[in-house]
């Protein structure tokens, strides 16, 4: 095996991202202090986000697949919306809901996985084609807005965890404890397995190799079709469980539920180092991509742009990173700078230097 | 022979879009006999034909450009809608600031204004794909988040009207003249963009760069020039189409205007048989699948369908497409036309697509 002496793309991107999350959220402490200081605000993104973390992480393991799936959105809120009616109905209880959730995120997953690995077919064409359909479903299921009010639901969707030791005092000197919602648990739990899967599992690896090149990862004998295929499933299933997961934060099945989460998830992703044109990108930049998009639209908010200013300033910001990313990439590639190891890191022979200069 | 297998290669690319569009249209045909009746009304012709060229012109022009950017850049534009609009906007605030007095000359020149918004915009997203690498559905990510926001800031708030004759004309007919002025004014963009792809090597350059930009270079070719060039012309379509589109409307809606348009052509594009991925282009084929799109949705509401279901039928018949336009099914037909071949001794008739249309669909 050939020693490391460089940081690969991948990681280099994910530091990148850490770096400007970490520069955002310092912005947002200095201009902000008040509202930033507390745990609370940063616990919220999670409790409010959780159905966009878990989408954004099933669109990673497709965008490093080389793939994209639009879809996720739409499937994301079809499944509130069937979760609803059969919680409403009182056909099934939680668990069916969850199961229900799950199969129809895997009906879609198979449904673009097949098309797409073993048909060839474009996967922009037939995941636009599974929004279409799952907005269509959605539309012929109800149209209008529907709350749960089952009982166990409404218990499990109040459910909160309160840390005793991390809260504030608020101005009457009544201290509050911090609070988090179970599907934090479920993000978090997501984000480790995703991770440790493209880390260290057979199919992680293979799905990098297939992503940056699929004519040498079909020379290596890797099982191209097949790896792309589970991308989609995988990513289908995600996509079901964030619906789900929007049910437990929001009660509600509506039409508008999940619109627009795949443009979201493709810029939180970005934004955390992944590339769409795939094989490169750390699976924990879509966690850290996402939390830097909820902070620009937390800064912007707090800052009280005008309604209609927050979209261009978002869309600048996003800007300002895609440039970022792009320069040092650029520069990289030219030889202008070396990210070396750090030295703790080096190897022990340091006469391999030249020939592992042309390692990308 | 070679150029005449090309020019056959051409061909069959365009059945599958048009074999589509006369599916569509035996079934309209089905469900009424009249459907292609043409009724004149004031002297100008009205109709199901008539209306589905109206309805599709915006959609025409852009994927047009949506074609020439799929091809070179090996991506998609997803804010040609909100470069439209803003486009738009700006036009409209022109011909407004003219005041009472608006002649043809205020139209035109605002018209030109508008394109060079377009060209602005369009250099804006080329210099993120060519110059930056930045991929581009990222780049023109940006666009599309801000754009909207944009054009509501120049429309100022509230969306503004277009009441004088002449943009009026633009929208419905000119009197005097029989059809519809968005259907001369897109078959005249088409003519512009055939005369160009004739007399210029456009067509050559961004096959070139599409098929491998790094062979293009090799050759002379500079791949960022190209694909720069192709988002100029993505965003002079996309102010024409706003243009078209906001004449049709007779009022700027910043929101609405040109709204999810880039997900139609798109799959427009597509439905010509051309590869998302870069490479050879067919222009005919992507306009041939925007009227299929257009036909499909008049279509769904003539059958009346569920207009709640609308869009899972749409989903259904283009996964049905995309299947029998696959290259695996592709390849499986040919095999079984050769059988077919050798069993029947070899008859010098190729009934070649046809049967691999048939076959796919009994694969279904």
């Amino acid at each position: 095996m050939r020693p490391k002496t460089r940081l690969s793309n991948s990681t280099l991107l994910f530091i990148i991202a850490g770096i400007i999350f970490i520069l955002m959220y310092g912005i947002a402490l200095i201009s902000f202090p008040v509202s930033f200081r507390q745990f609370q605000t940063f616990f919220d993104f999670f409790n409010l986000n959780a159905a966009l973390f878990i989408a954004t992480l099933g669109m990673c393991v497709v965008m490093i697949g080389g793939g994209i799936d639009i879809s996720i959105g739409a499937v994301c809120g079809l499944v509130t919306m069937a979760c609803a009616l059969l919680l409403q109905s009182g056909a099934g209880n939680i668990w069916g809901a969850f199961f229900l959730a799950l199969g129809i995120g895997l009906a879609f997953g198979l449904m673009h996985g097949f098309l797409i690995a073993y048909l060839d077919i474009q996967p922009f064409i037939i995941t636009l084609a599974g929004m279409f359909l799952a907005q269509g479903l959605l539309t012929t299921l109800h149209k209008e807005p529907l709350n749960v009010t089952v009982p166990t639901f409404v218990a499990l969707r109040r459910y909160t965890i309160e840390i005793p030791w991390l809260g504030t005092v608020n101005r009457l000197g009544v201290f509050i404890p911090c609070e988090i919602k179970p599907s934090v648990f479920v993000v978090v739990a997501l984000v480790v397995l995703y991770a440790v899967m493209m880390k260290w599992t057979r199919f992680g690896r293979n799905l990098y190799a297939v992503g940056g090149n699929r004519q040498s990862a079909r020379m290596l004998g890797i099982n191209v079709k097949q790896t792309i295929f589970l991308s989609y499933v995988l990513c289908g299933m995600t996509a079901g469980l964030s619906g789900f997961v929007f049910l437990l934060t929001t009660g509600a099945g509506n039409i508008g539920n999940g619109s627009l989460y795949e443009i979201k998830a493709i810029a939180a992703n970005v934004m955390g180092g992944i590339m769409l044109n795939g094989g490169v990108g750390n699976l924990l930049g879509a966690p850290v991509g996402t939390l830097t998009l909820l902070t620009i639209n937390e800064l912007i908010r707090a800052a009280g742009v005008q309604s209609n200013l927050q979209a261009i300033v978002s869309g600048l910001l996003l800007y300002v990173f895609i440039m970022l990313q792009s320069i040092i990439m650029a520069l990289r590639e030219r030889r202008k700078i070396k990210v070396a190891l750090p030295s703790w890191l080096q190897p022990h022979q340091p006469q391999d230097k030249s020939n592992v200069e042309s390692h990308g | 022979m070679s150029k005449l297998k090309s020019r056959f290669d051409r061909l069959s690319q365009l059945f599958l879009p048009l074999s589509v569009l006369v599916v569509l249209l035996m079934i309209n045909l089905i469900k009424g006999a009249d459907y292609f009746k043409i009724t004149m009304i004031n002297g100008v012709f009205y109709g199901n034909i008539p209306n589905i060229l109206f309805g599709a012109s915006e959609l025409v022009i852009l994927s047009i450009g949506m074609t020439l950017v799929s091809a070179a850049a090996r991506g998609q534009d997803i804010s040609i809608g909100e470069s439209g609009a803003i486009s738009s906007a700006i036009f409209v605030q022109y011909v407004l600031s003219a005041g009472e007095g608006v002649t043809i000359w205020t139209i035109l020149a605002g018209f030109l204004i508008s394109c060079a918004a377009g060209l602005v915009l369009g250099a804006f997203n080329g210099t993120l794909v060519s110059f930056f690498n930045v991929q581009p559905m990222v780049a023109t990510l940006i666009l599309f988040l801000g754009g909207r926001s944009i054009a509501f800031i120049i429309d100022g708030k509230v969306s503004p009207i277009l009441a004088n004759p002449i943009s009026n004309q633009i929208g419905t007919v000119i009197p005097g003249v029989p059809i519809q002025t968005p259907i001369i004014l897109t078959a005249v963009f088409i003519a512009l963009v055939a005369v160009v792809l004739k007399t210029t090597n456009l067509r050559l350059y961004v096959e070139a760069v599409g098929i491998n930009p790094s062979a293009a270079r090799l050759n002379g070719i500079n791949p960022k020039k190209v694909i720069f060039l192709t988002f100029l012309i993505m965003g002079v379509c996309s102010a024409v189409a706003g243009f078209i589109a906001v004449n049709k409307a007779g009022r700027h809606d910043s929101v609405n205007l040109l709204k999810f348009i880039m997900m139609d052509a798109i799959l427009a594009v597509a439905l010509g048989g051309n590869s998302l991925a870069g490479g050879k282009f067919s222009i005919s084929g992507s306009i041939i699948g925007a009227y299929t799109i257009e036909v499909l949705n008049r279509t769904l509401l003539r059958l009346e369908v569920n207009p709640e279901a609308i869009k899972a039928f749409k989903a259904v018949f283009i996964i049905i497409l995309m299947v029998i336009a696959s290259p695996v099914v592709r390849d499986f037909a040919r095999k079984v036309i050769d059988k077919a071949k050798v069993i029947g001794s070899g008859s010098p008739i190729r009934p070649a697509v046809p049967i691999s249309a048939r076959s796919a669909k009994k694969e279904e």
